[in-house]
């Protein structure tokens, strides 16, 4: 059943145009994430979402009722702001019965859902507090209590962490996977630029980048199978590997030469017109591995080595423009800086992009 | 690094000089004032607060009664009393019987007059005319006498002021003007503050920007059109007149101040009681009036000196007559009538102070920092 649903909208300011043609379904128990770099447009969408910006174009839906007119309050949402948005003069208690406070509900109602949201958030010790004798963590927890209070049909969640620190931003990030667990009706929507809580949240997650969608998939079909090449260089960290080479056998399976590098075979369908064109062939940092024999990829000079412990990231020494390169080795390797290395991937983890961008597994 | 360490110590007690002489600068009027408030109304007239406590010389004239007063002592007709008769004793140093030379002689002199008769003045003002036939004459003879008088202090003053000068109906007056013209521009400037930083309305713009421009426009200008339309619709010289000039003339600063502050709340806190359902009033009452104290108290200490201080707007929108005279009105006219009594006119002035101050003190405690911890960040 679809809970949220976008059918092109747009929005801007004056003349900028700052999301173009948005179409989405979101599905009840969703946890959907908006991903994409600063100034994408997901955060406005977000906030179209929940009324607090107007909607340009198109047309807004939650559980099938047109909202585009319709004011925060009266759409069955609860939002949660990065920047916690407490109310800093009233107690956690007054923070989350707010809402109930103002829509008039009875006193013993509003105890008895305010205290159950509390236990569910652990926040029972602090319910007398003002926000400014809490941490940063319990604060975070306190707008998520407020929206948990409000019983809405989708929670919106505008970078909730990214005003913690790093050891308390995993912690609560795991609280609200939990948290969404025992919601398993509740539809959430959660904005954030950082991949690693989009990829361990997200049932979907939706790439935006300068006010399109790029991709909408689940995690691992957005890793594995990237729509283009800023989904491919978006989503995992370090970066695809992103290089130029020249299609040279067509079919089921491509081959491709790579500019200043060895041949190599991906598994992607082409077509027998693409002969001979330019394009972009991708593999993960991850996914390449040293090799003495001669059928390699490329060969290179180790520029830097980061050895993080678990992995050894290798940085190589930029030829041409779009040559440079980076690997991650597992555990730790004896490789030194300087050193002449041949790198090899195994062939069904190779991507291949045409010259606009676009994934051959797309086109 | 010498240098750097070096100059900022200078810095700081270039600051803690410059603190520290405008303190002075504005505590030793006041004090001086304090001061005055305090001493004998002859003394005050004649020196200054710094001397308050040393002893005043005065030169003062005494008549002595005429003839008739005379009585005959052993053979002499005297003439006998003291020049102090009447007035605070002070001890005399000095004296004499004629305004060229009003300083001649010694306390427990005597003094040759004309006609044989003598003159002594003791240190204690006790003097005796002797003379050895009937004295004659409807005029008694001047005594020129130079005065130490002791330091005096008193509450009389206060005392004068407050009771009996009409200062204390004065006071109610400005209460009355002081307390109307405080809160009827707060409150409206509040609710158009709101409006102005949060609320989308065609115009808002425009119409910040002309009570910006209001801030520029003088009052005095307006003061005469003012009073004409206060006449044309009855409203006439009255206190609902001078509420509302006050609120007027005080209304662009108050907005503007108000709407600066309210609009600097984290958007995120207002966003958020609209996602909770609350409605423009709700947000203001709830969650914007709370959390703009400090604002709100910084003007209503503003607008409350600002009026109490005022004597243009009163004076203009106000009667001259007992139950309209306010304060300021009625310091002017005891400078005017009768601008030798300093001691009334600083006793005066202490008590139109002292309101102030407590105003200050009990709203100062709201001009806190950090009201809003907690909520963002």
């Amino acid at each position: 059943m679809t809970s949220v649903s976008l059918k092109n909208v747009s929005k801007s300011y004056g003349a900028v145009e700052v999301l173009r043609n948005i179409d989405l379904e979101i599905d009840k128990g969703e946890l959907v994430v908006f991903v994409g770099p600063s100034g994408c447009g997901k955060s406005t969408l977000l906030r179209m979402i929940a009324g607090l910006e107007t909607i340009t174009g198109g047309e807004l839906q939650i559980d099938g009722e047109l909202m585009n007119q319709t004011p925060p309050a009266q759409r069955g949402i609860a939002m949660v702001f990065q920047t916690y948005a407490l109310y800093p003069h009233m107690t956690v208690r007054d923070n989350m019965a707010f809402g109930m406070k103002i829509a008039k509900k009875p006193k013993a109602e509003i105890d008895a859902v305010v205290g159950n949201a509390a236990r569910i958030l652990q926040l029972e010790p602090y319910l007398d507090r003002l926000p400014k004798a809490l941490s940063g963590g319990q604060r975070q927890r306190v707008a998520i209590g407020r929206a948990i209070v409000r019983d809405p049909k989708v929670f919106l969640f505008d970078e909730p962490l990214s005003n913690l620190d790093a050891a308390l931003r995993v912690a609560t990030r795991i609280e609200i996977a939990q948290l969404k667990e025992s919601m398993p009706e509740s539809t959430m929507i959660y904005v954030t630029h950082d991949q690693v809580e989009a990829m361990t949240l997200a049932s979907r997650i939706v790439v935006l980048h300068g006010g399109d969608i790029e991709q909408v998939g689940a995690p691992l079909e957005l890793y594995e199978r990237p729509a283009n090449t800023f989904v491919a260089q978006f989503i995992g960290s370090p970066a695809m590997n992103m290089l130029p080479a020249e299609l040279t056998g067509t079919g089921a399976e491509t081959a491709v030469q790579i500019v200043n590098g060895g041949a190599a075979t991906v598994q992607v369908p082409s077509e027998a017109g693409d002969q001979g064109t330019a394009v972009k062939f991708g593999v993960r940092p991850e996914d390449l591995t040293i090799t003495d024999g001669a059928d390699f990829l490329f060969e290179g000079n180790v520029k830097i080595v980061e050895a993080l412990g678990e992995t050894t990231v290798l940085y190589f020494e930029a030829e041409g423009e779009d040559a440079s390169f980076v690997v991650k080795l597992p555990g730790i390797q004896s490789i030194r800086k300087g050193a002449k290395v041949r790198l090899t991937a195994a062939s069904e983890k190779l991507h291949l992009f045409d010259a606009s961008g676009i994934s051959f597994l797309y086109r | 690094m010498d240098g750097i360490a070096g100059r900022r110590p200078l810095l700081i007690w270039a600051v803690h000089l410059s603190v520290a002489a405008l303190v002075l600068l504005w505590t030793i009027p006041t004090f001086g004032l304090l001061v005055s408030s305090f001493r004998d109304g002859d003394q005050l007239s004649v020196s200054g607060w710094w001397t308050a406590l040393t002893p005043t010389e005065r030169n003062i004239v005494y008549r002595a009664p005429a003839a008739e007063a005379q009585v005959e002592q052993a053979g002499q007709w005297v003439i006998s009393g003291n020049v102090f008769e009447g007035q605070a004793a002070g001890e005399i140093t000095k004296f004499g019987f004629s305004s060229k030379a009003p300083t001649a002689f010694d306390a427990g002199q005597s003094a040759e007059l004309t006609k044989g008769r003598t003159l002594s003045v003791m240190a204690n003002g006790d003097y005796r005319i002797a003379s050895s036939e009937e004295m004659k004459g409807k005029r008694g003879a001047r005594i020129f006498f130079t005065s130490i008088d002791p330091p005096r202090f008193t509450l009389e003053n206060y005392r004068n002021v407050m009771f009996s000068e009409g200062i204390g109906r004065s006071f109610i007056n400005t209460l009355t003007v002081t307390i109307p013209a405080t809160i009827i521009p707060i409150l409206i400037a509040a609710f158009a503050a709101y409006a102005l930083a949060w609320m989308k309305f065609p115009g808002r713009s425009l119409l910040l920007a002309v009570v910006v421009g209001l801030l520029v426009v003088p009052l005095q200008m307006s003061l005469i059109p003012l009073l004409r339309l206060y006449t044309d619709v009855g409203i006439g010289k009255s206190y609902v007149g001078v509420w509302l000039a006050h609120t007027g003339f005080g209304l662009p600063l108050a907005i503007y101040l108000l709407r600066n502050y309210i609009k600097g709340l984290p958007k995120e806190i207002i966003e958020s009681a609209k996602v909770d359902g609350a409605s423009d009033f709700d947000i203001f009452r709830k969650i914007v009036l709370p959390l703009s104290f400090p604002a709100l108290a910084s003007f209503a200490i503003f607008q409350f000196l600002w009026v109490w201080n005022d004597l243009l707007i009163a004076t203009v929108f106000l009667g001259n007559n007992e139950e309209q005279l306010v304060m300021t009105a009625r310091l002017r006219e005891l400078l005017g009538s009768r601008g030798g009594n300093w001691e009334i006119l600083t006793a005066s002035a202490f008590v139109s102070i002292a309101v102030p101050l407590l105003v200050f003190f009990s709203l100062q405690r709201y001009l806190v920092r950090g009201l809003l911890a907690g909520s963002v960040k």
